[in-house]
């Protein structure tokens, strides 16, 4: 079980005068083995902490370390490292090749395993993959399009797993799904997480997904960290302003929503 | 008509989830302040370079073609002296340095040569023909504007109501097999059916009004359908746009709806679609003239070339990349005025 | 793509029987014509049409049909082949382009731009000059003018593969540029590249012919369709056919090659779908209606929409619905619940494709199933109000906030310009717009999401609303904008007095704000019950919409109840 920390991580946009700071020297620690929440809102900068993790984008400053490597150098060790760390994203329609059999995408993050396979395991590296995500293992040859949405989401996931990741990155994963369809996603990640000892970011803007699935929170907000602790205390019980405002706006079934001004 | 063949192409290069880096035309923007005369000067800043690029290319014509372009001009049989004093007068004998400042330092001084096949300067011989060329492209481009617009606006308009099908896929098939008949095919038809069938306009010269109402529809009738298609599609369009069903749902009467919201939305893509008939418009004046024995520059770029006549052809190339230019830079200009948001987009 | 069923279509039909007799005039015509071709009898020369010669005789008494047969396969060969130049040489260039390091990018991107900017007639001219006036300098001349745009195009669609998100995985699972590059790019940029070529192959054909035409393509002894045009174009006076024939041959293979360009891009025609009648009333009579009149009635709607082999398919089955005045009522479902085409057919919005039928759908006594006369319609555009979904395109983007919020007021209230300005001021007041005088100039982009929601409420408002109808209004805010814009309708509903029917996936916001609740999936209405009674929900389907939905109070143990079959529907292509 991997601990991912990012140290003072900085990202900015432009230069001269057109500079956005999208993170603004953000520290965040995911321990080992849990699951750690990113709430925030549209323009907080939580997208960016995770494509930064993963080399989509670059830093401007501060470190991202994983087990203490640091994997945003440019060292072989720190690439090495980099794969551990894998990402689902937020469409899975876009994230699949369409022209491409659901199983031959899956056994495209066997790649970053680093290890050879041949035709034979790789097909049964992808089998495994596919039962373990609940899907038919026999529909492995099928297009994107012959699947939902959220069985083409647990796609997504079976290939990051399938580069045996250390840390997983799920960015608004169930964000563009159904809500009958994302508690099985969500069941899913519970489980995924407990059998295979991943470490997991979870971002979204939904305070009670987030809730519901991590052990600890951080809150975003334009780029810094207002606040953050175990799930517990920042949703119960928040101290920040801004997170207080956060949860006063989230609908809560059969209460009256809550229009009084402050 | 030279339609390009890409018109539909693939949708514009996904926009980045993230901000992309600074380019040059940002900080253009951040000190020239408004975003439409940053696009303005870019694109001037582009014509620009585009000249020099042609100026570059229509004096490195004559370096590149394959062998002697004197004795290619001259035939094989031409007497060796002849050929000499021809390369002399061109000054291809001496080094290629020397040739292009010679060049250069001519066009500064507006001196484009001496056309070998008629001996008179290459530029008088340009500004004599330049008024016809300019003159059938400019009414043929307003005929064709004209025109596509309410037959453009008037199928688009049929079509979603749908109570009119057979009419519409009429008409539809229609312009589609006028987009594909060749200018020059065009004018060939019109000539014998107004000309000898029905004698109505004469078939050619140049100096009456008459004279030009052949060539002038010859050149037209293709971008009207060509432009009139695009109107369509582009209304289709926008008539799908959440904004319109938002302006029904306001139950305005259905002028207001296609003219006053539906129709300023279509501006930027017939605007620049309009840009690509003008330049092929231009660029059809070439063989429209030669078919009508119009004395333009078109003819004169066909005959030269025949001739080997390089000075000529030389002048006339630059003249036409002029006359390009000058078209995409109205369209520029047009585009800033009535449409800023792409103007925004692009600086 | 699915070719016996495109080949079915009118243009697939058209387009395969013209690529065969082309391909067979190509390959036979010169076998079976020749001899005809060439065969000179002076005695025939310059003739008109006749039995024998359907297009004339030349200048040299051979038959000019034949030699328009012959010429096919000239043209047809040189068009093929100046087209494979443009294809090879721009997609080299395009894929170059796209691997280069940016600045060098830059550099030929820009180059790339300015050749495009030039029509291709000019480039061929000036190719022409390099290679020579014939034929095969001509075909390369066309064929480097046509590079270009295949390298504008090749590189626009690889950067948006290249943009795309599985591109994007595949970087990040480790597989190298190379690698993503033949895997991913090219098969997905070659079915486009497919389409533009087939087209792109029509125009070079005119181009050559114009070339040939001018006499700077193939010649003699040799010739092509424009090079017989040439000929033809001089003899119009005597015969006509002489033009016309290589004409006829020039546009119909040029139509051939685009009806494939067509074909390819599988946007055959779309099946007309049947004509939905709607009844149009004469008069312009409207009832009169109080205060205490319903403000919906609807019982049994039906709507059908085309599928996709033109039968009509239905998609709401029977749903009733009553609205009181003043009353708040919220459709909750998922996708394809068919909320929102409720939503739609009450305000009368559906496309003329939609078949809407009910027993009663009455707004305050007018009948929404049938056109609404003259003074129904202003009735209905002062009465109704809407706000959509995406308030990035609800709004005109080419029209100020001002003008969009007026007009309702102007055209159905006869405001003058100063009393809607001031309207419009103080509704946008209403709605918490601050600096409403300088918003109301501005365009929808210079607004924020949640403003521009806002700004739609107001313009609600400029009527005398008696029903907001909401679609999914809040789904593309963050919550606390949501809470802003909810704010603002609980506002304008306090102010008018009007009903709001909200539609929305989320249970838990119209349970906090609706006072009924109405759970539709698949086109039906599953139950109807009390906001305040929501507990005691009987159907089993909204139980689990309420359970498997995570909220503040959730357990956080225990897995999340799902519902039965929800993730299992496959999707047929």
């Amino acid at each position: 079980m991997s601990e991912l920390r990012f140290e003072q991580v900085t990202v900015r946009f432009g230069s001269g005068r057109n500079v956005n700071t999208a993170v603004d020297a953000v520290d965040l620690t995911v321990r080992p083995g849990t699951t750690h929440g990113l709430v925030g809102e549209s323009g907080s900068g939580k997208s960016t902490v995770a494509r930064v993790a993963v080399g989509l984008t670059k830093l401007s400053a501060g470190r991202i370390l994983l087990d203490g490597v640091d994997i945003t150098s440019r060292e072989p060790a720190a690439r090495a490292a980099r794969r551990r760390v894998q990402m689902v994203f937020q469409d899975p329609l876009s994230a699949l090749d369409p022209r491409m059999s659901v199983g031959a995408s899956i056994a495209e993050g066997l790649l970053a395993t680093g290890r050879r396979h041949t035709s034979a395991q790789s097909a049964g590296r992808v089998r495994e993959l596919l039962d373990l995500v609940h899907i038919d293992p026999l529909r492995a040859d099928d297009r994107p399009t012959a699947f939902s949405g959220g069985q083409r989401q647990r796609i997504t996931i079976a290939r990051a797993l399938a580069a045996e990741p250390e840390v997983l990155i799920a960015d608004e994963i169930t964000s563009a799904l159904d809500v009958s369809v994302q508690g099985v996603v969500l069941n899913l990640l519970r489980e995924l997480q407990q059998r295979l000892e991943l470490t997991m970011l979870f971002i979204s803007h939904n305070l009670a997904v987030v809730r519901y699935v991590s052990d600890e929170v951080t809150v975003m907000r334009a780029g810094r960290v207002v606040e953050h602790g175990s799930t517990d205390a920042v949703l119960t019980d928040p101290t920040d302003p801004y997170t207080r405002e956060l949860l006063r706006a989230v609908p809560v079934m059969g209460r009256p929503l809550d229009l009084e001004d402050a | 008509m030279t339609i390009p063949s890409t018109v539909v192409t693939a949708a514009a290069a996904a926009t980045p989830t993230e901000p992309s880096p600074v380019r040059r035309g940002d900080r253009l923007l951040a000190i020239v302040g408004s975003p439409r005369l940053a696009f303005l000067l870019k694109r001037l800043a582009r014509a620009l370079v585009a000249l020099a690029l042609v100026l570059v290319a229509s004096f490195f014509m004559v370096q590149f073609v394959p062998g002697d372009p004197v004795r290619a001009a001259l035939g094989p049989t031409a007497p060796a002296a002849t050929v000499d004093a021809l390369r002399h007068t061109l000054g291809l004998d001496l080094p290629l340095g020397e040739q292009f400042t010679r060049y250069f330092g001519g066009l500064l001084h507006g001196d484009l040569g001496v056309s070998v096949s008629t001996q008179r300067p290459v530029g008088t011989t340009l500004a004599e023909r330049l008024p016809a060329t300019l003159m059938l492209s400019v009414v043929a481009f307003v005929v064709a504007a004209l025109g596509a617009f309410p037959i453009g606006v008037a199928t688009a308009v049929s079509a979603r109501g749908g109570r009119r099908r057979s009419l519409d896929l009429g008409v539809s098939s229609l312009l589609g097999i006028i987009i594909a008949i060749p200018n020059f095919l065009l004018a060939v038809v019109l000539i014998w059916l107004f000309s000898i069938v029905v004698p109505l306009a004469p078939s050619a010269g140049w100096g009456s009004p008459q004279h030009a109402v052949l060539p002038v529809l010859a050149l037209a009738i293709g971008p009207l359908a060509y432009l009139a298609r695009i109107v369509h599609v582009e209304m289709v369009r926008v008539l799908d746009a959440p904004y319109i069903t938002t302006a029904r749902s306001k139950r305005l009467p259905a002028h207001l709806i296609y003219l006053r919201h539906a129709l300023p939305n279509i501006v930027t893509a017939t605007l620049t679609a309009g840009g690509v008939v003008l330049t092929g418009l231009v660029a059809g004046t070439v063989l429209i003239e030669t078919v009508f024995v119009i004395p333009g520059i078109g003819s004169t770029i066909v005959s030269s070339i025949t001739t080997k006549d390089y000075p000529l052809i030389q002048g006339v190339v630059l003249m036409y990349a002029v006359l390009v230019l000058a078209a995409n830079l109205v369209i520029d200009l047009l585009l800033a005025a009535l449409d800023p948001r792409s103007t925004i987009a692009e600086a | 793509m699915r070719i016996p069923a495109l080949l079915r279509t009118p243009q697939g039909l058209a387009a395969s029987v013209g690529l065969v007799l082309v391909v067979l005039a190509t390959i036979f015509g010169p076998i079976v014509f020749g001899d005809l071709a060439t065969e000179r009898s002076i005695a025939d020369r310059q003739q008109g049409v006749s039995v024998g010669h359907p297009f004339g005789t030349d200048d040299l008494g051979r038959d000019l049909f034949a030699r328009v047969i012959v010429a096919t396969r000239v043209s047809v060969l040189l068009t093929l082949g100046a087209t494979g130049i443009s294809v090879v040489g721009g997609v080299l260039l395009g894929v170059i382009a796209v691997l280069l390091p940016s600045v060098l990018k830059r550099l030929v991107a820009g180059l790339i731009d300015i050749l495009l900017s030039f029509p291709w007639l000019l480039l061929a001219l000036f190719f022409s000059v390099i290679w020579g006036t014939t034929a095969v300098g001509a075909m390369l001349a066309v064929g480097f003018a046509g590079i270009p745009v295949f390298a504008r195009l090749t590189s626009t669609l690889a950067a948006s593969v290249a943009g795309s998100d599985y591109v994007r995985a595949a970087g990040m699972l480790g597989s190298g540029n190379l690698r993503t590059t033949f895997r991913h790019v090219v098969p997905n940029i070659l079915p486009p590249l497919l389409v533009n070529t087939a087209a792109h192959a029509s125009v070079t054909l005119l181009s050559f012919a114009a070339l040939s035409f001018l006499g700077l393509g193939v010649q003699a002894p040799e010739y092509d369709w424009g090079r017989l045009l040439n000929e033809g174009s001089k003899r119009i006076y005597v015969d006509p056919m002489a033009a016309i024939g290589p004409g006829i041959a020039i546009v119909l293979v040029g139509v051939v090659f685009a009806l494939l360009g067509e074909v390819f891009s599988e946007s055959s025609a779309r099946r007309l779908p049947p004509k939905a009648v709607r009844r149009r009333r004469s008069t312009d009579y409207v009832a009169p209606v109080t205060d205490a009149t319903p403000t919906l009635e609807m019982s049994d709607l039906r709507v059908a929409f085309p599928g996709r082999d033109g039968k009509m398919v239905e998609r709401v089955h029977g749903v009733s619905l009553s609205i009181s005045p003043g009353e708040t009522v919220g459709i909750v479902g998922e996708s394809g619940s068919g909320k929102s085409v409720t939503a739609s057919a009450v305000a009368g919005l559906l496309g003329p494709e939609a078949l809407v039928t009910s027993e009663r759908l009455m707004f305050r006594e007018i009948d929404m199933s049938a056109v609404p006369n003259g003074a129904e319609r202003r009735r209905l555009g002062l009465e109704q109000a809407m706000i959509f979904q995406d308030p990035l395109t609800s709004l005109n983007p080419a029209l100020t906030v001002g003008r969009q919020l007026r007009e309702a007021s102007e055209v159905h209230a006869k405001m003058s310009r100063a009393d809607s300005l001031r309207r419009a001021v103080d509704k946008l007041n209403l709605v918490r717009i601050p600096d409403a005088e300088r918003r109301l100039n501005q365009l929808p982009h210079e607004f924020s999401g949640g403003m521009r929601q806002r700004a739609m409420i107001a313009m609600g408002l400029m009527g005398t609303p008696r029903l907001i109808i909401a679609d999914e209004p809040t789904t593309a805010l963050d919550v606390t904008v949501q809470r802003q814009v909810m704010q603002a309708l609980r506002e304008a509903q306090n102010a008018t007095g009007a009903a709001i029917l909200f539609i929305s996936h989320d249970i838990a916001l119209v349970s906090g704000f609706c006072d009924r609740i109405i759970v539709m999936r698949d086109g039906v209405v599953v139950e109807e019950i009390a906001a305040a009674r929501l507990d005691e929900a009987q159907h089993p389907y909204t139980r689990g919409l309420i359970a498997c939905v995570p909220d503040m109070a959730t357990d956080r143990t225990a897995a999340l109840p799902v519902i039965a079959a929800a993730d299992e529907e496959s999707i047929t292509v």
